[in-house]
């Protein structure tokens, strides 16, 4: 049958050719679908459209219906009914009949129905399970049209959680005779791969076979997956590199049929994957896979000369991938060269693509920006605002503490003129970036001044935030740090009394942080006279409520004097009855501290410095008695709402496919939103966001030279900025070769020809731009260029030393049993003989431990306890397993007239072994006499923050009377917790699976380099945890609490503090980790 | 990887959208309305790329109609302006000397040369002949000769 088709198949074409012209447009005037567009285009209002589509719908609504259609008939109102949705009207009714045309049409009807499904349903659409059914009968087909149009169906839209069922039969199409079916094939696997990778993870050997398929078509089909397969974890298919190699080596040499030719280029689209997946391969490379690649680069490189679009492709990608691999200096010259004619190039779009690639490779190589300066220069004046901004993403990559003032001007100008929000906020967050990094003094509060007007309501939260943070640490220099804040102070009163109401709600809030806070630093400012400038704002109208407590907070700073109180009384008044339960507690305090100075100079201490306690270390102390007393630890909001939403909500899923499901849709979420911030895709450490990241901190390194002098660089400043204002008169333009010869001269000797006008400003303008990339600078216009280290600099943090962590063993108890303690070390470190218990002790001595409180659950697994036998045992044994493992120090847990009771644990393997020892007090000078040792194992069924061991001895005495004593000992978490040894790659894919977990930020322990590794350092030694791997700025750990109760943490270093993500497949264990982690870090 | 391909006319009329990634229908009609008049409003002479979010967006004019295509941020502009290309070529190819109007009357032919094209947001078959010989092979098998002769021109 299928062989029949297949001849059909072939001979069709030389059919058709007898027609005139084989596919011409067939337009048909008299058909339905004619009419209507004609009609639609005779109309003049929209009005009229609509109520011209509205009839068309009313017709086919009623057509579809009617049992009296045919197929033929149906194809043609489904392409009538795609045209109104085109046009925006809603056809919702025909989308049934869709899938019914796919299901019972024959060949274009059915292509016409898998179109319209296509195109009328989502991916979640309910109507979609009906199609799985006929797009199992295609799959099945023998014709091959059909089996093409299923899969092409299956690739644009199929239900997650139904590829399971088709994905056998389009497996089995791997096997196809047909080329056409296999690449359809791989690419239809591509995409399940994309949505659901864990449901296709068994077909990869598989993929390998259609890498080395015979058809190229295949081959290039089958690269979609290994290019996606290979940027998720590049080490597993190094040794794939020499056949990409040996591929692309005969792509380039022409060998594939003509048939792949794109402008008489050899298969360009294939070319450029290959060379995307050798730079993925050869990426932070030792040399090795990198060296066999080196030959095909220089190949492509030499080859694509011709003058077109499409050779340009191609060596963009070959320029990216040379600076990506192990670097080789005659190719990276090569590339440079490159570059350069992409930059110099009169067409637009490849400026455009030269600015990017130059983007790309100025982290490795700032002098290259050197070189082409003055066409930067040009780009930065360009009125397509594309160009522009291109370019400023070049000069935020080259930025210096010496051209950051220039760079950061030329991006507020953008900025002010820029429409797009997206860009707008990624360019405001990047300015923040760049003068948080280089702040002086009133530049810095200038700078950040238009970013807040600018940047309005939509910037990123945290830019205020660190502004705020940034302007109360302060600097090295008190004195400094006072100007700072001043200068902040007066250009806000100056702003209050412009025009306040066209100021964003979030300068609002920082406005009055600031006036609130640092006011009085200027003595002239009566405290009244802001608080009437901030009153004023309350009584603005599309203030905010939020802004309002802002606000109603500062006054109560600085209600002094009575003029001041008069004034706070007043706006106190107001807002006492207000609706909002925030503002009216702020107009109470308001109202209370203004009458009260001594009260409020206690509560809001002036200049006192902002200390944030982020881990809540003062509640310890409530937080523990809480739990003892049986409490529920804490869980943190986002945790608790998916437990309400899971009790809440019936599990839809079927069961069996819950777990890959829930996996696969958090892998779809990643790739569809790759703005997102996703800390488990950073985890692959070495995405291209991570290294940009790496590259723009390591800027500063060279040549850090003092410019802002009090007098010299500010007074240079002004005229340059002129200068940049004005170069946008347009200038002379100038043929490429020229402008290339020019700047060659440029880059190593400044101006040597006079230069008409405008040339002069861009020089000038260039020279403050690029000054401090090359290391020795010919460009400098600044007469002092004397390297001083960078003259602010933020105050190294001092730890936080508010707590005081003696609370939790206390030592009341001690009645240093020196005896016992030496005894036990003895017992536990070598087994030396123990004493003969002495008979008098006991006839009998039970212990007892018990759980406590419920919430703790020890179990006790008693089969391990030993030595717990009635009698004091003489028992060298119990030792013999724990000598030689790290003991705590021995607790004395309770004593009474006649029995000591001492406590020690030893960390195992698996458990933790509970060493108690009895003693006889009253015997306590003999020496070796009366001593008993007890055994217990504990493991942890449910974690929480402290252990807590409760137990109670009984004993007879001689005399007969029966003794109890009752013992508690409490356990930290810690005790129980080991390292766990994995890879990153075990890690990366036990993260995915786990469920439960926390996220908080912690405080790096010193602020050096090394700040990241000496934090984990600390956290290894106390914690026990192992460090899986660093990288970079980001850190992952694993520790376990028992054999199977993994959890994953994993760190990053984010201004100045340690993000801390802990995921873990035990509900409470990342949360009581994360104290322990805590408290390990304060005590250090 | 590409993510969507819109074709409009100069008055900003959608002529035809292709989804590569599942989209909510109000996400649509947003992007569809944004890029009509950011593409519509570029000066001449400026470059064919735009940014729109995290994508990169690359349209060309092609007489009065314009195809814009959005492609992930490490995607290669140049390539993706070449496929805009490849894909006019392949519609000049089935109609012959192309024109709005044969997209307009013909847009489930112009879909389905893009499925054979374009697939799962990754370019499928690059050589001009095998794609319109699917295509062609297709018309053939239900449409029968008569009809096909006996439909006029327009």
């Amino acid at each position: 049958m299928s062989d029949v088709v297949e001849k059909t198949l072939t001979a069709l074409p030389s059919l058709l050719s007898l027609d005139s012209q084989p596919g011409s447009a067939k337009l048909s005037s008299t058909s339905k679908l004619g009419n209507l567009i004609r009609g639609i285009t005779e109309l003049t209002s929209k009005h009229e459209e609509e109520k011209l589509i509205q009839q068309e719908l009313a017709s086919i609504k009623e057509q579809v219906s009617s049992p009296n259609t045919s197929m033929r008939q149906m194809k043609e109102l489904m392409v009538r009914a795609i045209y109104c949705e085109m046009l925006g009207y809603e056809a919702s009714f025909s989308y049934i009949h869709a899938i019914k045309l796919a299901q019972q049409g024959t060949a274009l009807e059915k292509r016409v129905g898998y179109l319209a499904v296509s195109l009328f349903l989502n991916e979640s659409h309910e109507l979609l399970l009906l199609l799985v059914n006929t797009v199992l009968k295609d799959l099945q087909s023998t014709n091959l049209i059909e089996v093409c149009m299923a899969l092409t169906v299956v690739s644009q839209m199929f239900p997650k959680d139904m590829i399971p069922a088709i994905l056998p039969l389009v497996e089995e199409k791997l096997n196809h005779p047909k080329e056409i079916i296999r690449r359809k094939a791989v690419l239809a696997l591509y995409k399940f791969y994309l949505i659901a990778p864990n449901q296709v993870q068994h077909i990869h050997n598989k993929f390998r076979k259609a890498l080395c398929d015979k058809d190229p078509g295949v081959m290039t089909a089958s690269l979609h997956i290994y290019a996606q397969m290979i940027q998720e974890k590049p080490e597993g298919y190094k040794d794939l590199a020499a056949s990409f190699v040996a591929i692309l080596k005969q792509v380039v040499g022409g060998k594939l049929p003509m048939d792949f030719n794109y402008h008489s280029v050899p298969a360009p689209w294939l070319q450029i994957q290959l060379l995307r997946i050798l730079s993925l391969l050869g990426k932070n490379d030792q040399r090795y896979t990198s060296e066999i690649m080196y030959e095909v680069l220089d190949e492509s490189l030499r080859r694509a000369e011709m003058n077109h679009n499409i050779t340009y492709a191609i060596l963009y990608e070959c320029v990216k991938c040379i600076y990506t691999i192990h670097p080789k200096s005659d190719l990276l010259e090569k590339a440079a060269k490159c570059i350069g004619n992409f930059v110099l190039s009169p067409k637009i779009n490849l400026k455009y693509l030269g600015l990017k690639a130059l983007t790309y490779v100025v982290q490795q190589d700032p002098k290259l920006a050197l070189q082409h300066q003055m066409t930067i220069i040009e780009c930065l004046d360009h009125p397509d605002l594309i160009i522009k901004r291109e370019t400023l993403e070049l000069l935020f990559r080259i930025t210096n503490a010496q051209n950051v003032t220039v760079i950061v001007e030329k991006m507020l100008d953008f900025l002010r003129i820029s429409e797009d929000d997206y860009t707008t906020i990624d360019l405001v967050g990047k300015v923040a970036e760049l003068a948080e990094k280089y702040p002086s003094e009133c530049w810095f509060i200038e700078t950040m001044n238009t970013v807040f007007s600018v940047g309005g309501d939509m910037m990123q939260p945290d830019i205020p935030n660190s502004f705020l943070k940034l302007l109360s640490e302060g600097f090295d220099s008190v004195e400094e740090d006072k100007k700072l804040r001043l200068f902040a102070v007066d250009s806000y009163v100056s702003l209050l009394q412009g025009e306040p109401d066209k100021l964003p709600q979030r300068f609002l809030q920082v406005i009055s942080w600031v006036l609130g806070e640092y006011s009085y630093l200027k003595e002239e400012l009566q405290p009244a006279a802001v608080l009437r400038l901030l009153a004023k704002l309350l009584d603005t109208k599309n203030t905010s409520s939020e802004t309002k407590s802002w606000i109603l907070m500062a006054m109560t700073k600085l209600c002094d004097g009575e003029a001041g109180v008069s004034v706070a009384q007043e706006v106190s008044e107001t807002y006492s009855s207000s609706l909002d339960t925030v503002l009216r507690q702020r107009a109470h305090e308001l109202q209370y501290l203004s009458q009260n100075p001594e009260l409020r100079s206690k509560v809001l201490p002036r200049d006192a410095g902002l200390e944030v306690d982020s881990s809540l270390s003062f509640l310890d102390g409530f937080v523990s008695e809480a739990l003892a007393a049986g409490a529920a630890p804490y869980k943190p909001p986002h945790q608790r709402q998916e437990e309400l939403a899971q009790a809440k909500a019936l599990s839809l899923e079927p069961y069996g496919l819950s777990l890959p499901i829930s996996m696969s849709s958090c892998s779809i979420a990643d790739r569809q939103s790759p703005t997102l911030l996703s800390i488990s895709s950073g985890l692959s450490g070495d995405s291209t966001d991570l290294s940009l990241k790496g590259g723009s901190t390591t800027l500063k390194l060279d040549g850090v030279k003092r410019v802002w002098g009090k007098e010299g660089y500010l007074a240079q400043r002004e005229p340059l900025e002129e200068a940049a204002a004005q170069v946008e008169v347009p200038s002379p333009l100038r043929s490429p070769s020229q402008t290339g010869e020019a700047d060659n001269s440029h880059s190593q000797t400044p101006i040597p020809i006079p230069t008409p006008e405008p040339e002069q400003e861009k020089q000038q303008l260039a020279s403050s731009l690029f000054v401090g990339l090359s290391s020795h600078s010919s460009v400098s216009l600044m007469g002092k260029s004397e390297p001083t280290p960078q003259r602010f600099r933020r105050k190294a943090k001092s730890p936080s030393s508010s707590l005081d962590a003696s609370e939790r063993i206390s030592n009341s108890l001690v009645s240093s049993t020196s005896t016992v303690d030496n005894l036990l070390c003895d017992n536990l470190l070598d087994t030396s003989e123990l004493a003969v218990p002495s008979p008098s002790l006991t006839s009998q001595l039970s212990q007892s431990l018990t759980t406590a409180n419920g919430s703790f659950d020890v179990q006790l697994t008693e089969s391990d306890v030993k030595g717990s036998s009635p009698t004091l045992v003489r028992d060298n044994g119990v030792a013999v397993p724990l000598s030689g493992l790290s003991h705590s120090e021995i607790t004395p847990l309770c004593s009474d007239q006649s029995l000591d009771l001492s406590v020690c644990h030893v960390q195992k393997e698996e458990y933790l072994a509970l060493v108690s020892c009895v003693c006889d007090s009253a015997v306590q000078e003999l020496r070796s006499l009366g001593v008993a040792v007890c055994q217990y194992s504990l493991t942890v069924k449910r974690p929480s923050v402290h252990v807590e061991v409760v137990g109670m001895v009984s004993y007879q005495l001689p005399v007969g009377t029966h003794q109890s004593v009752q013992f508690s000992h409490k356990l930290p978490l810690t005790s129980f917790i080991r390292p766990l040894t994995v890879s990153t790659e075990e890690y990366g894919k036990m993260w995915l699976d786990f469920t439960n977990d926390t996220k908080q930020n912690l405080s790096l322990i010193s602020d050096g380099q090394e700040s990241l590794t000496a934090t984990l350092n600390v956290l290894k030694k106390k914690l026990q945890l192992h460090v899986v791997e660093i990288i970079g700025v980001e850190g992952i750990v694993a520790c376990r609490l028992h054999q199977d109760q993994p959890c994953l943490m994993h760190c990053r270093v984010h201004a100045g503090t340690l993000a801390v993500w802990l995921r873990s497949p035990v509900p409470d264990l990342p949360d009581c980790l994360i104290y322990h982690c805590q408290r390990a870090l304060q005590e250090h | 990887m590409m993510r969507f391909l819109l074709l409009f006319s100069r008055q900003g009329k959608l002529r035809l959208q292709k989804w590569f990634t599942p989209m909510a229908e109000r996400e649509k009609k947003k992007i569809i309305r944004d890029m009509t008049s950011a593409v519509l409003a570029r000066q001449p002479r400026s470059c064919n790329f735009l940014h729109w979010k995290d994508l990169k967006i690359i349209y060309k004019r092609y007489a009065s109609l314009y195809f814009c295509l959005a492609i992930e941020d490490q995607e290669n502009e140049l390539l993706a302006l070449e496929v805009i290309h490849r894909y006019v070529e392949l519609l000049d190819k089935y109609f012959g000397n192309v024109c709005e109007l044969d997209i307009i009357f013909n847009f489930e032919k112009a879909y389905f040369i893009l499925d054979e094209f374009l697939m799962g947001g990754e370019i499928q078959e690059t050589s001009k002949q095998i794609v319109n010989r699917c295509i062609e092979s297709s018309d053939m098998l239900q449409e029968t000769m008569e009809e096909y002769m006996s439909k006029p021109a327009f």
